[in-house]
């Protein structure tokens, strides 16, 4: 389904009359605020906008209609796996126990909650091979963090203190590096082999005793599996350095690869990825991490622990000093772990591998079925995700990747991620999830090799790209040179409060 | 062809000298390859940077750059304009799109940097 | 698999194109050494059974309490109209608006996000929002650290904890975090101290990047905020204010009293407790700051035919571009819960907020009232919200006590503070506008017969998740 044909709206701050509105809350006493020192009270109310309940459900239903989304149509973004998001999740999400519940109420007034997520923490355990699981981070570049920050607890502990950088693959998401800065470590970026995996000797030449960690991602970005893993894994090792896993593509390797099994001292899940919790327009994610036996005592703060009368309860403050500590408050994104939890239990051992082996399947015939027409810069069996590349189309023809993702927008399709990893040239990065039907696989394809040809016979049709959706290319020069980062209200507008 | 009379440097930066003063800036070809300049991050008047020392940032809509000091020296003044239009870089990258003007500390290190032909051949090579 | 579309015979014309004859092929790449173990979890259940378990999960959990806990996290009546809207599948099962084309349902939401908490906070610039207030705080500790070149920062005992230990963890890659400490005694007991602040100010070799304060504070108190503002600018210092957005309907934004900065936790703005989260980490500052700034921020700008849009902007911060030197690796942010504070903004409005902020205070009035007439006074003698400490003796015990009788009564203070002496016989307790006359009526009821030293009858204990049982049995 595309997006087409529906009006702009204006501001919630245009829409607005002074006097629209109210109903929802009982007026308070006229005293109510006497005991507030007239220094700390507001002078000047905000000037938000006064509407009314129709107006609102308008203005924000018509917005929706705006936005391309997984449940409108086919969403290929690849390395974020932009899978069906179960309606029994939202709904289970929604259950007054679990929604209504505070997150400082007494375990014994929690204990579903706590049994969920202690439940949780056992099975992604057991589908990473890890020691045991924390479900604090609140997304999985605060997992990064969280793992990068126990390596550094551990090196400390260990009399590492001078190993101060992180290697990277040149592939690596953006997020690998910026955490190891947060971290205060220097990142060593690794360029990549020829055939896209790790380049094995350039790592051993980076490796030594300042280094405190690798990162890796596997499958990688470019959705190639590192064979040489192990090897990697092992002259991590010899020099003392510990290995981090960004497990952003672990939709691939469900069942077949557990990175604890094979090495990796601590990963991260990615649960709106792999275990389908919506991604909500950016965001909220959530963003657990696996450890090993080495790592463990640093798990952050507070975990989720099972007494021996079966009671569940979280750890208290100061229980376990050699924790790194808090990530953030309170115990975890809950609201989105029960839908990865149901996911998990929808699927079950069975399921989670036909997640991984469909999801590999489509994107390897996806990937046989543009090969004719796009490079295909790493032509060998791919996993959940594979990159295609317009270089040839471009030198031929002028038309860029951005142009063709765009294009794609006008036969009714999310493009794929265009531009990553940056190793790439013209690279677009697709990823088919296993919830796409093989009718929809075959439309798309279609699609690309009829943009391909439209790229030769009619460029600008392309170039001018999209047509149809409700605006066109923007000016994102300006918008940046001149940020317009909020609305400025016509002041005077409003009414006074009705004291 | 690239302007004959400034000095250049591999990673795409220009030098101009009058008296003991090097302004420096990007080239057009720098500019072109980064996009639409939208920011420019300048260093202060006064620091002291050693050549090849990183002494400011440029950004594009969706790629940004580090700025090497092409020769050391401490800095007279860094260009105000580019504050308010960035797009400056762009538009005249030998000319108001400069980006700041060092007291020459070494001028033998000029001879280290590339001369137009060499510069030109470099791009030309892409 | 429940949600895959693949018969038997679409996976074999797949196969069949790729000449392959089993799946299994295609991860003949994963070296025989390192392939997984079997995996061992239970068997796929069906939905009809999944539903079940998940209901009875929720049951276990105790939501029918009368509840005057809040501590950071509060109970608001959130229209429903917010949910519905959250529901449609184009904004949940949408991404980052990486293509503004079609994405500008989710652009114009987060614009007027920005623009919404900008008027609530009085600061021009508002990021598209980071995970929860700890976090947001941590990040607007770092920022204080960009922005001064400088590596120390205080923050006062009086900010929430957790965001204190968040602060701590952020900071432990090699910056410097001291906490100011807490008036003794007197009229300005339990905020942050003054004097004290002055002192760490005042050592010149140890220049100070942030001073962060909260208003209210962990305590519920009103801090002095534009004093701490003037001694933190005075030495050169960013001023950094922890808030609490309904309550800026009614006290001074941080733009009016200076503040360079503001984060704080948006979920009170209609979105659900969760036990945690997903929450909404609300962070701005003024426009000078704006480099500085991390996360996402979406601007205005035209499209190719002039026509009025959004897209996503000054994109180069970020940690996909800029990697290793990006402000901060956050990727992306909170849209959805953004998205649920502008509803509630735009659905209950600015006198609506007004008036919510105004009947906990109401409210939390009528609980002081109620529970020093129990035998809990307050703590601390200074204003307050709608929030506030009251002594009680066995605070576990007694807060277990009221438990047995369907009263959450707030936080034990010694569990959250446990180095504070001063806070060791305290319970935290709040009001909202959810909070009723006759709960506050059963909490002090129930509140005098604990503190009367009277064992709860049989029918008490046994019947305690049971509103009506409980109030039957004090008739």
């Amino acid at each position: 389904m595309s997006v087409t044909g529906t009006r702009l709206q204006p501001t919630i701050f245009e829409r607005g009359r002074p006097g629209r509105g109210g109903g929802k809350i009982p007026h308070p006493p006229k005293d109510a605020l006497d005991r507030i020192p007239a220094a700390a009270r507001r002078t000047t109310p905000p000037a938000l906008p006064e509407m009314n309940e129709p107006d609102v459900v308008r203005h924000y239903v018509n917005l929706s209609q705006l936005n391309y989304a997984v449940d409108t149509g086919f969403y290929p973004l690849g390395s974020c796996t932009m899978k069906f998001n179960p309606k029994l999740n939202e709904w289970a999400a929604r259950l007054p126990g679990f929604a209504n519940l505070h997150p400082l109420a007494p375990d014994t007034a929690a204990q579903g909650t706590l049994q969920m997520l202690f439940e949780l923490e056992g099975a992604l355990a057991e589908i990473s091979g890890m020691r045991a699981v924390t479900l604090q981070p609140a997304a999985g570049a605060q997992g990064e963090l969280t793992g990068i920050l126990m390596i550094r607890a551990y090196h400390r502990a260990h009399g590492g203190t001078d190993r101060d950088q992180v290697l990277v693959p040149d592939s690596s998401h953006g997020t690998n590096p910026a955490t190891a800065s947060m971290a205060g470590y220097t990142t060593v970026t690794i360029p990549s082999a020829a055939d896209g995996g790790i380049d094995l000797d350039a790592f051993r030449a980076e490796l030594g005793p300042r280094t405190a960690a690798v990162m890796i991602t596997n499958p990688s970005t470019l959705g190639l599996f590192e064979a040489r893993i192990g090897e990697l894994l092992d002259a991590v090792h010899d020099v003392g350095a510990l290995a981090y896993m960004d497990g952003a593509n672990l939709n691939a390797i469900l069942g077949r690869f557990k990175p604890g099994e094979a090495g990796f001292d601590v990963m991260h899940f990615n649960v709106h990825k792999t275990f389908s919790t919506p991604h909500g327009g950016g965001g909220p994610g959530a963003g657990p991490v696996g450890v090993g036996e080495t790592l463990l005592p640093y798990l952050p703060t507070p975990r989720v622990l099972r007494e021996p009368d079966g009671a569940f309860r979280l750890e208290r403050t100061g229980e376990r000093p050699s924790s790194i500590g808090r990530l953030r408050s309170f115990a975890g994104n809950t609201g989105v772990l029960v839908r990865a939890y149901a996911y998990i239990r929808a699927h079950g051992a069975s399921g989670l591998r036909e997640v991984s082996d469909d999801a590999v399947l489509a994107a390897n015939y996806l990937k046989s079925r543009l090969a004719s027409t796009y490079d295909i810069p790493y032509d060998r069996p791919c996993k959940h995700e594979f990159v295609a590349s317009a270089t040839t189309i471009k030198k031929r023809t002028g038309v860029r990747t951005l142009d063709i993702a765009k294009r794609l927008i006008d036969y009714g399709y999310h493009p794929p991620t265009i531009y990553f990893p940056l190793i790439v040239d013209e690279g677009m990065l697709i990823e088919p999830t296993e919830t796409e039907s093989i009718e929809t696989l075959d439309a798309f394809a279609d699609a690309l090799i009829a943009i391909a040809a439209e790229a030769e016979a009619t460029p600008e049709l392309v170039t001018g790209a999209p047509h149809t959706a409700p605006v066109r290319r923007l000016d994102e020069a300006s918008a940046a040179r001149h940020p317009n980062l909020r609305w400025r209200p016509m002041r005077g507008a409003e009414t006074p409060c009705p004291d | 062809m690239v302007p004959t009379d400034l000095h250049y440097t591999k990673d795409h930066e220009w030098v101009r000298v009058e008296g003991d003063e090097a302004t420096v800036g990007i080239t057009a070809y720098a500019a072109d390859q980064l996009g639409d300049i939208v920011f420019v991050e300048l260093p202060d008047v006064g620091r002291s940077l050693d050549q090849f020392a990183t002494f400011g940032v440029v950004e594009s809509v969706k790629a940004v750059s580090d700025l090497f000091a092409p020769v050391s020296g401490a800095v007279v003044e860094a260009n105000a304009a580019l504050a308010g239009q960035p797009e400056l870089v762009n538009s005249e990258p030998y000319e108001g799109g400069w980006m700041v003007r060092l007291r020459l500390a070494d001028a033998g290190q000029l001879d280290e940097l590339l001369d137009p032909v060499a510069y030109d051949a470099l791009i030309s090579a892409g | 698999m429940p949600y895959g579309p693949h018969t038997t015979a679409d996976r074999a014309k797949m196969l069949g194109a790729l000449g392959l004859t089993s799946v299994d092929q295609l991860f003949d790449d994963i070296p025989v050494a390192l392939r997984a173990s079997r995996l061992d979890l239970p068997d796929p259940e069906p939905e009809l059974e999944l539903a079940a378990r998940l209901t009875a999960l929720a049951a276990r959990n105790r939501t029918d309490l009368a509840s005057f806990l809040g501590a950071g996290v509060y109970r608001h009546w959130s229209p429903p109209a917010v949910d519905q809207i959250l529901l449609r599948g184009e904004w949940y099962t949408a991404y980052t608006p990486y293509q503004p084309e079609i994405s500008q349902g989710t652009l114009q939401s987060i614009y007027e996000y920005e623009s919404l908490l900008a008027e609530l906070v009085g600061l021009d610039v508002v990021s598209a929002s980071h995970y929860d207030g700890a976090a947001a705080t941590a990040e607007a500790g770092l920022m204080t650290c960009r922005a001064t070149r400088r590596e120390r920062v205080l923050v006062s005992r009086s900010v929430h904890p957790h965001y204190r230990e968040t602060l701590r963890t952020y900071f432990s890659g090699g910056l410097e975090l001291e906490e100011i400490p807490l008036v003794a005694v007197g009229e300005a007991a339990g905020t942050t101290d003054l004097a004290a602040l002055e002192r760490m100010l005042a050592e010149r070799d140890r220049p100070v990047a942030g001073v962060i304060a909260a208003q209210p504070d962990f305590l519920g108190l009103l801090e002095p905020m534009p004093a701490i503002g003037e001694r933190a600018h005075a030495a050169g210092a960013l001023f950094v204010a922890v808030i609490e957005p309904v309550g800026l309907a009614v006290l001074a934004p941080p733009g009016a009293y200076g503040a360079d900065i503001a984060a704080g936790e948006g979920q009170p703005l209609g979105i659900a407790p969760q036990y945690g989260g997903p929450y909404l980490g609300i962070l701005a500052s003024t426009d000078a700051l704006v480099r500085q700034i991390p996360g996402r921020l979406v601007g205005m700008t035209t499209d190719l035919d002039g026509q009025r849009a959004f897209v996503m902007t000054m994109r180069a911060r970020e940690q996909d571009i800029r990697r290793d030197k990006a402000a901060s690796n956050i990727c992306t942010n909170q849209a959805l819960l953004a998205l649920a504070a502008s509803v509630y903004l735009a659905t209950i409005g600015p006198h609506g907020l007004r008036d919510v902020a105004a009947l906990g205070a109401s409210r939390a009035a009528e609980l002081e009232a109620a529970l020093g007439g129990a035998g809990a006074p307050r703590i601390h003698p200074g204003p307050y919200l709608n929030e506030f400490a009251i002594r009680v003796p066995e605070p576990h015990a007694t807060h277990r006590r009221l438990l047995d009788r369907g009263i959450l009564a707030g936080l034990v203070l010694a569990d959250a503070e446990p180095g504070d002496p001063s806070l060791a016989d305290g319970l935290l307790v709040c009001a909202t506008e959810m909070t009723t006359a006759p709960e506050i009526e059963r909490f002090a009821e129930a509140l005098g017969e604990v503190l009367g030293g009277r064992p709860p009858t049989a029918v008490e204990a046994g019947a305690g998740s049971d509103r009506g049982s409980v109030a039957g049995s004090v008739r």
